[in-house]
């Protein structure tokens, strides 16, 4: 539609104006916050600014006293284990779901809606609630140790040693009915031939999902890890509400890092260096994935 | 698909009705309802089931017992006295700081919040995702792909500088930062949604409309429009989900006095003074959670479209 066409129009920049002028907020985010705001914070993070940002360059300083800093090698030891441990979590529980649906049972309906209704929670609402079902005093210990095992430890909300797994246990609660859905949808989308071809040369049902439709489901399964994966870095709410980072900094995590620096430390140069090392971990995540997407797209 | 279900013998009755039409014994014997395999079939998605409900039942029969009985039983215990109490507690007396009127303030400040933001977050990208359909110019797409890449920037990355430009505009603090927030932030998702969707519609209408004379306001609020509610209702139920779950712009972008429900919930909850109120903080979450879960239950399929037209990047 909007091809240009050599002729006698005055000038290109007119053309299509009302489509220019109505792109202007798109154009706007895109350049000034995503793109502008991004290297503002970046270069930022070079500087020795504390109240108010200053241009006062110090090099790297900034990243020598983040990873000199315990609070955040703990924050990213947190997050590593979440990440590592709530991908594949997500994954497994979330395609074995996904594959019990797709069997052609009945009340398929009803165990989606279960499955995913925590999905449409807040992160907020999650936290507490398993705050509450870990409780040490009234929540699961309490309860397997009123059932006679006397002697059961399971403290997740005060034992700073396991309360990152308490975490994921809400992430996860919360999670894995959206991978769930995408699973589903990947494999509504393989033809059904595939299955009866690999019934009749008598291949049993779990071989065929491991050997041949996993492997067809890659594009889905990317798409799924890119998702999971930009939601790990962001893990932020969850923390606050279920923990609030405690016991001490044992569940502390980067984006929380980031944001007490910044609004409450007073230290915007650490928040800044903090939430660049952030950027740099989502771009190790998406380059690739972009590269593979779009750059295939381009064979195809 | 139906001669797929009889091969996969899943369900049984169907495959009895089979037998049932066909006079003599032939293909397979059908399956028992009780069969090994769908007793661990619907096992499995029973506990998983069961998994997925435990912290919404736990909420509710928490918030309906009194503190002594949380005190003396455990966390899973049908309430053997049911009280309201919690409820309204939480609802008008909560306190956060020095303000005790409870939960409402929030509720009310998320409402007011909540409405606007949608409102003007769908406009504009339906708007763009309009323009980017149908009215395609030099480097729009570059725009686009810029914008959906952002969409995987940690917030934390461009929170400061939108604090500093909401600062010099005046308004950071106030109820328009806030929706200008959610309107940056609501961008990419809703604008994928809308150009994919507008991209749908047959071409011919849009030519069509253009030979008559009609322009580009004209063929937004006459034709296309009217065209898809259906993506409007999804998208409003992204918008409205995503806006009262927010935290993070909650907290960072407005004032104690207009904090929305998610932040005063975790102030009530976490607060260390006095003593912990259980109930009253689980009827606090629920009440929280009723939003987004009255929604969520309500739109069914369409809450699904919604978030796989955000996972499936076009």
């Amino acid at each position: 539609m909007a091809q240009s066409t050599p002729s006698a129009r005055p000038s290109q920049l007119f053309r299509n104006l009302n489509s220019k002028i109505a792109s202007i907020p798109m154009i706007f985010v895109a350049l000034v916050i995503f793109l502008g705001g991004s290297v503002w914070t970046v270069v930022y993070s070079f500087t020795n600014s504390r109240l108010l940002p200053r241009t006062n360059f110090v090099g790297l300083d900034q990243y020598e006293r983040l990873w000199a800093s315990a609070r955040w090698i703990v924050s990213i030891q947190n997050l590593a284990i979440y990440g590592i441990l709530s991908l594949i979590f997500s994954l497994v529980v979330g395609f074995v779901l996904a594959a019990l649906m797709d069997q052609k049972i009945r009340f398929e309906n009803v165990f989606r809606s279960i499955f995913l209704y925590p999905f449409a929670l807040s992160f907020i609402v999650t936290g507490l609630v398993w705050q509450w079902i870990l409780n040490p005093e009234f929540g699961i210990q309490a309860i397997v140790r009123s059932l006679g095992w006397e002697t059961f430890e399971f403290n997740p909300v005060y034992d700073p040693d396991i309360v990152i797994y308490g975490i994921l246990i809400a992430g996860l609660w919360q999670g894995t009915g959206l991978v769930m859905c995408l699973m589903l949808a990947g494999l509504r989308g393989i033809d059904e031939d595939i299955w009866k071809a690999s019934r009749v040369d008598g291949i049993p049902m779990w071989r065929t999902y491991i050997f041949i439709v996993i492997p067809m489901m890659r594009p889905v399964f990317v798409t799924t890890l890119v998702i999971i994966g930009a939601g790990i870095v962001k893990l932020y709410d969850l923390v606050v509400a279920q923990t609030s980072g405690g016991p001490g900094n044992s569940s502390e995590v980067p984006a929380k890092y980031v944001y007490d620096y910044m609004f409450q430390a007073q230290n915007l140069g650490q928040g800044f260096a903090a939430s660049t090392m952030m950027l740099l971990t989502v771009a190790i995540i998406i380059i690739p994935w972009a590269y593979l997407e779009f750059g295939g797209r381009k064979r195809g | 698909m139906a001669d797929v279900s009889t091969l996969k013998t899943v369900a049984a009755g169907s495959g009895a009705a089979a037998n049932r039409l066909s006079a003599g014994p032939r293909g397979r014997k059908p399956k028992r309802v009780l069969s090994r395999r769908n007793i661990m079939l619907y096992g499995i998605l029973g506990l998983a089931a069961l998994y997925y409900l435990l912290p919404l039942y736990v909420m509710v029969v928490t918030s309906l017992k009194g503190m002594p009985e949380i005190r003396l039983g455990n966390i899973f215990s049908p309430p053997v006295e049911i009280t309201f109490e919690p409820w309204v507690k939480a609802w008008a007396e909560a306190c956060t700081g020095l303000n005790c009127d409870g939960l409402s303030r929030g509720f009310w400040n998320s409402v007011k919040i909540m409405i606007p933001s949608v409102v003007v977050s769908i406009f504009v990208a339906s708007v763009t995702g309009y323009s980017l359909a149908n009215w395609r110019f030099k480097g729009s797409e570059l725009f686009f792909s810029i914008l959906i890449i952002g969409a995987f920037i940690p917030y934390q990355v461009m929170i400061y500088p939108i604090v500093i430009v909401l600062r010099e505009l005046g308004i950071y603090g106030t109820l328009t930062g806030l929706i200008i927030v959610h309107t940056i932030f609501g961008m990419p998702i809703l604008t994928l949604l809308f150009r994919n969707y507008f991209a749908s519609l047959p071409e011919e209408l849009f030519k069509a409309a253009r030979i008559d004379g009609a322009g580009f306001w004209q063929i937004y609020g006459r034709i296309m429009l009217p065209m898809s509610l259906p993506i409007f209702v999804v998208a409003m139920i992204l918008q409205v989900t995503g806006i009262w779950n927010d935290f993070l712009f909650g907290v960072v972008f407005t004032r104690p006095d207009t904090y929305p429900m998610t932040v005063q919930l975790n102030n009530i909850v976490n607060s260390v003074q006095g003593v912990k109120e259980y109930n009253v903080n689980m009827a606090a979450t629920l009440l929280t959670g009723a939003v987004p879960l009255i929604v969520y239950f309500l739109s069914g399929r369409l809450f699904v479209r919604g978030i796989a037209a955000g996972a499936v990047k076009g």
